[in-house]
Order: C-alpha cells, then sequence, then structure tokens
C-alpha cells in the first residue's frame, strides 16, 4: 500500500466557499423547517387547513386540493406566514435557494482568475433557479 | 456472523414491505387518526434511509415508488416530497464531499446548468399528466432502473487517456485522497459533449418523477465520462443539490409539497441514513444491492399494475 505523500491536497478556493456557504443555508433551512413542523403539529400556531381534514384531502391532485382548501400557489404563501403549516414552505424555500448564494459567491472569484466561462456558468443556473422560483413558467394556475 | 449481517439488512427491508402493504390495506380508512400517516411514513422513510446508503442509491429513488404505492397521498404530493427527501440529502451531505474532493464543483456546474431546465421541464410535464399515466411511467422507469443496477459495472478508477477538446477548455480535472488505498488521485474526464446530453435527460426524469438522479448521475460521471467511481458519487449529490432546487421551486409553486407529508419523510430518511452509513462498514456490497434490486423491482411492478389498474 503506497503511503500519503506529505503535501496535503487542498481544494480550490471557490470549492471550499461553495461549501461553506452551502452549509450555513442547510442549517438555516433545515432548522426552520423543523421548528416551523413543530410548531404546526403542536398546535402552537393555527393550520390554514386543520390537520385532522388532511387525510380526506390529500388522495386528491394538486389542482383538486387547492380548490377545496383555497390554498395559495405561487408566492401566495408569504401572506400567511402566521398560519403552522404554511410556515413550514419557508424552510422548504430557503433550503430551494440555498445554492443561488453559492453559486453568486463563485462569480468573483472566476472573474478575477479570467475564467469568464465558468462565471456565465454559474450566472446561468442562478437564472435556471430564479426562473423556477419566479413561478413565471408555470402559468396560470 | 456470517447470518447477522445480511440479517440486519434483510429484517428493515422485510419490515418495510410489511409497514407498506398495512398501510396500503388500510389506505383510505378515515377512521385512522390523522397522525397515523406521518408517523408511519417516517418510520418507512426510516427504513428505505438505512438501506439506501449501503446500496449506494439515493433515496429518492426508492422513496417516490414505495410510497406512492402504498400510502393514500396523491403521486403530486410524494413527488413534491420525493424531491425535497432527495434535495435536504444532498445539500446535507455536500459540503464534505466538496471539502473532500470527492465532489467537484468544476465538474457539476456545466452538467447542473442543462439537468436544471430540463427538470424544470420535467416537472411541468409530469404535474400537467393524469396521475396514472404518470404511475405507470414511474414504473417502467423504475424496472429500468433495476435492469441497469442489475447489468451496470462500475469502474472504480476509470483510464482517460487524453480530455476531450471541451473538457480540457473548461479544465474538468481535480485531484482527491482516496483513503482507502491511502493515495492521492489525480482525474479527468472524456465524452464531455455526450455526458452534457445524457444529463439534459436525466433532468427530465428527476423533475417528472421527483425521484433524484444519482442512479443515473453516477454511472454518466463514471462509465461515460470516466470520473472515478469516488468522485462521480460526490459530483452527483452536487448536481442534484442544483437540480433539485430548481425542480422543487416548481413543486412549490403549482403547491404540491405538503409538509405534513415532506417533513417527516426528510427527517425518516436522514435519521435512517446516520444508520446505513455505519452498517456500510459491515456489510457486504453485493448483499445489499440485491436486497434493494428485490424491493426496487416489487416497487416498481407494483407502481406499473396500480397505473395501469390491474392492482388499485
Amino acid at each position: 500500500m503506497k503511503s500519503l505523500p506529505e503535501q496535503v491536497v487542498v481544494q480550490p478556493p471557490e470549492q471550499l466557499r461553495y461549501a461553506r456557504l452551502l452549509e450555513w443555508g442547510t442549517r438555516v433551512g433545515m432548522a426552520v423547517l423543523l421548528l416551523s413542523f413543530a410548531a404546526y403539529v403542536l398546535g402552537l400556531a393555527e393550520s390554514h387547513v386543520p390537520v385532522a381534514k388532511l387525510p380526506e384531502l390529500w388522495i386528491h391532485p394538486v389542482g383538486r386540493f387547492l380548490e377545496l382548501t383555497q390554498s395559495p400557489t405561487g408566492w401566495g404563501w408569504l401572506a400567511l406566514l402566521h398560519r403552522g403549516d404554511i410556515a413550514g414552505l419557508l424552510g422548504i424555500a430557503i433550503l430551494s435557494g440555498a445554492s443561488v448564494l453559492c453559486l453568486l459567491a463563485l462569480v468573483p472569484i472566476y472573474l478575477a482568475r479570467g475564467e469568464r466561462i465558468f462565471a456565465a456558468v454559474c450566472l446561468a443556473e442562478v437564472a435556471v433557479v430564479v426562473l423556477a422560483a419566479s413561478d413565471w413558467l408555470a402559468g396560470p394556475h | 456472523m456470517r447470518i447477522a449481517r445480511p440479517a440486519a439488512l434483510v429484517v428493515p427491508a422485510l419490515v418495510l414491505l410489511a409497514a407498506s402493504a398495512h398501510a396500503a390495506e388500510t389506505m383510505g380508512a378515515s377512521t385512522a387518526p390523522w397522525w397515523v400517516w406521518p408517523l408511519g411514513l417516517c418510520v418507512v422513510c426510516f427504513l428505505i434511509g438505512v438501506i439506501a446508503v449501503p446500496a449506494g442509491i439515493g433515496g429518492g429513488t426508492l422513496f417516490v415508488p414505495i410510497v406512492g404505492s402504498f400510502f393514500p397521498f396523491h403521486l403530486d404530493f410524494i413527488r413534491g416530497a420525493g424531491l425535497l427527501v432527495a434535495l435536504a440529502s444532498a445539500l446535507a451531505a455536500g459540503p464534505t464531499l466538496l471539502r473532500s474532493g470527492l465532489g467537484s464543483v468544476r465538474l457539476a456546474l456545466p452538467m447542473a446548468v442543462l439537468a436544471s431546465a430540463s427538470s424544470i421541464a420535467g416537472a411541468m410535464v409530469g404535474l400537467a399528466m393524469p396521475a396514472h399515466v404518470v404511475q405507470m411511467l414511474l414504473g417502467a422507469v423504475v424496472l429500468g432502473i433495476v435492469v441497469l443496477m442489475f447489468l451496470s459495472k462500475r469502474s472504480e478508477f476509470p483510464h482517460v487517456e487524453r480530455p476531450d477538446p471541451l473538457a480540457q477548455a473548461l479544465a474538468l480535472n481535480g485531484v482527491f485522497v482516496d483513503n482507502a488505498s491511502q493515495r492521492v488521485v489525480p482525474w479527468q474526464v472524456h465524452r464531455t459533449p455526450a455526458g452534457l446530453l445524457s444529463f439534459l435527460v436525466i433532468g427530465v426524469l428527476a423533475g417528472m418523477f421527483g425521484i433524484g438522479a444519482g442512479w443515473a448521475n453516477v454511472p454518466a460521471l463514471n462509465l461515460l465520462m470516466g470520473a472515478p467511481l469516488k468522485v462521480a458519487a460526490g459530483t452527483s449529490g452536487v448536481v442534484l443539490s442544483l437540480v433539485d432546487s430548481s425542480a422543487a421551486w416548481v413543486y412549490l409553486n403549482k403547491g404540491a409539497v405538503l409538509p405534513m407529508i415532506a417533513v417527516p419523510s426528510v427527517v425518516g430518511m436522514m435519521l435512517g441514513a446516520r444508520i446505513g452509513a455505519r452498517l456500510l462498514t459491515v456489510l457486504k456490497a453485493a448483499v445489499v444491492r440485491r436486497l434493494v434490486i428485490g424491493v426496487l423491482g416489487f416497487a416498481g411492478v407494483r407502481a406499473l399494475l396500480k397505473g395501469t389498474g390491474v392492482w388499485p
């Protein structure tokens, strides 16, 4: 078995920055998700849809579910964040958006090194996630 | 002890199927209190997490076919939860993989841009299709995964003579420390255009079925592009964290993410994955693979039969 060389393998700075920001984004997202869910199931916050009614509602397709519960689509949930079940969506949104900040943080590093293609790839990925988050593609619900 | 090791995995797998079957029997029973379902979901996801890690596949791959076949939730919400399970797992593992060099941002980014864009299209198409059609297609895809797992041979350190012009231009290479052999391993890739095309297709499947895509990412990076197996697995996690983010937003915007389904799934899966990671060192990979192929095959047939109405 070959022994490990003396020198330590150091990963590129952009990779380490990405890892650090992703770790924090995930921690915040998971904390918000778990705390809001605990408040929801313990009844500390009023629900938009009563938990006892869920078994007769979650059997329907999402369109019918929204119709029966008058639940919001798109970013409409932001106005109902005080409701226990809706508050959980904030944690999910943070987890789904965590990568955007990481990608943006890489752009200055790539530009400083003259790697314009990779800076453009980062911005393209950000554009894709933002497009998905914008609800613009989904059209009318 | 030889019997005890496989038994450590067979037991959770059998409990998983029994719990799922019990859930199916009581499906739609209005007398069951509401908390039975998220609790049952959490237990089933814990068991999925236990067997998914040693099998080397994402929990999301098992989650959608099993929960979709045996729980009363509509497939729209199950796919939304499946994406979140895959996303949370990928995000949790991402930082460690990147710091160790097993995950490469440089290799992941070009693949992720195409897969993310196509995953949005996949998610929109999947949500627009009738549930029975999605269920049938899901069954077919899951059985395809079973065949892929059965036939595919993995190459730990593929030989890449020279990188293709695109890989050279993008400097798609890196180095990592292989703790198993105590070696510093430099790597590079080839066939980048074909790899990019394959990620376009993988993104559609990930978005449409909410099953994550580690099962497809790893062969594409390892067998097609020539990345070392550990780099392929680590980079697959980074790609997943980006692809599932895009698809998850589509499900979130459409109202197809229910915290009551998604959160217990994430919690159960993450707890199970911790146990699974410990079992990784004591279990034989071949035994685990055969077991998962069996569970996945059963779930795939069930999804196909449910979609066709033969076993509703």
